[in-house]
């Protein structure tokens, strides 16, 4: 039953994309499962696309509470940005 | 590009839908339809009506399993093979119809049991239905998977350019719905006792059957080049099974085929029982409305 399986996150990266993105969860008995089940769902089995799939248990997030004291240093300190460059038009993934 | 909706990034500049699975370029684009000069044409149709109707057929039962499967994603899994195989018949029953001068609904919705050419294995009630579960269903898709495996790996090969472009397409299909039974095979086999013995039920159910795949039929002898020969598929078949068999604890059920009317079965329009019953659920509704368009 599925109180019995476990949650898993899946991240996704397209045939000409250069990350992987989460896209959803899914409940599957263990990480084999899980991607074939990811692949059901999420890819439609097209070639050239890489999944991830993690266990919901094994990721840490940030809490929403420390939202303020976790982000906000680095949003005043202008010069922790690269904002000074020029960056060429023709330069892809930027 | 805005990161709003997780699938944006993946799609990319490009028409690349995959995503929601729109985009695909419609099957067998470009393949000559030409028919070899070989072999006779009529033969042809008889051969593709038979592989036709096994993946029709199998879709039908699978797609009984819809709202029906263990879990979910079983349940998406089991659609998705379903339509793979409704793929196929699709591409095989218009080959075929090219000769017969019908198109695809016409030979799926408006011909009586005695005119379908599919094997025993895929008709009989393998589950949801009382003639089976889970295991049994999972039992049948792994002989009929890779029979049809090995059987679509070796038509990449033939002399008919459609047969061959079906056959590539079907392949990494097939690939997958032999891995996804393999992979229950194992976890119910090597899982609980009551999973092992619903797992062993479910292979002594469907053994019986799994005869007919390999007897060569006559049109085959006359389509040398252009069909598999039955016969030939045995052994590649026999040493999968015994792979996942041993690798779940399963034991191979023992070789009692089923009889044969007069020397004819599934392949001659002889049918078991559960056929009638199957048809008359899947033309319904075209045989109330004839010519309707959907």
């Amino acid at each position: 039953m599925s109180s019995s399986w476990p949650l898993w996150e899946v991240f996704v990266r397209g045939k000409r994309g250069l990350n992987h993105v989460h896209v959803g969860s899914l409940h599957a008995p263990d990480a084999e499962m899980a991607l074939r089940n990811a692949r059901d769902v999420y890819t439609r089995r097209n070639e050239g696309v890489s999944i991830w799939v993690v266990k919901a248990d094994d990721i840490t997030a940030s809490s929403p509470d420390e939202k303020d004291p976790f982000f906000a240093p680095s949003g005043d300190k202008v010069y922790r940005h690269p904002t000074f460059y020029a960056i060429p038009e023709d330069v892809p993934h930027l | 590009m805005s990161f709003d909706n997780a699938y944006e990034s993946l799609l990319g500049h490009e028409d690349a839908h995959w995503a929601f699975g729109t985009g695909f370029a419609e099957a067998l684009v470009g393949v000559n339809r030409e028919f070899p000069s070989t072999v006779d044409r009529a033969d042809i149709a008889a051969y593709c009506l038979m592989l036709g109707d096994d993946a029709l057929i199998m879709a039908q039962r699978l797609a009984e399993w819809c709202s029906r499967a263990p879990e979910l994603e079983e349940d998406i899994a089991l659609s998705n093979i379903a339509l793979d195989l409704l793929g196929q018949a699709r591409l095989l029953l218009t080959r075929a119809g090219e000769v017969l001068e019908r198109d695809e609904d016409s030979l799926a919705f408006l011909r009586d049991e005695r005119e379908f050419r599919n094997v025993h294995l895929v008709e009989i009630d393998c589950g949801p239905g009382p003639g089976g579960d889970f295991g049994t269903t999972i039992a049948r898709l792994l002989v009929f998977s890779s029979w049809r495996l090995a059987l679509f790996s070796r038509l990449r090969g033939s002399a008919d350019p459609v047969l061959a472009a079906i056959a590539e397409k079907g392949l990494k299909e097939l690939a997958y719905h032999r891995d996804h039974a393999a992979q229950w095979a194992v976890r119910l086999g090597d899982g609980t006792d009551e999973s092992h013995r619903r797992m062993q039920a479910g292979l002594e159910r469907v053994w019986p059957f799994v005869d007919e795949l390999f007897l060569a039929h006559p049109v085959e002898a006359k389509l040398s080049g252009v069909a598999v020969p039955s016969a030939e598929l045995r052994s590649e078949v026999e040493g999968v099974l015994e792979a996942v068999f041993s690798a779940s604890g399963l034991t191979r059920p023992a070789d009692v085929p089923t009889a044969r009317v007069a020397g004819m079965a599934g392949r001659d329009g002889v049918h078991t029982e559960a056929m009638g019953f199957l048809l008359a659920e899947m033309q319904h509704l075209h045989r109330s409305l004839p010519g309707a368009t959907w």
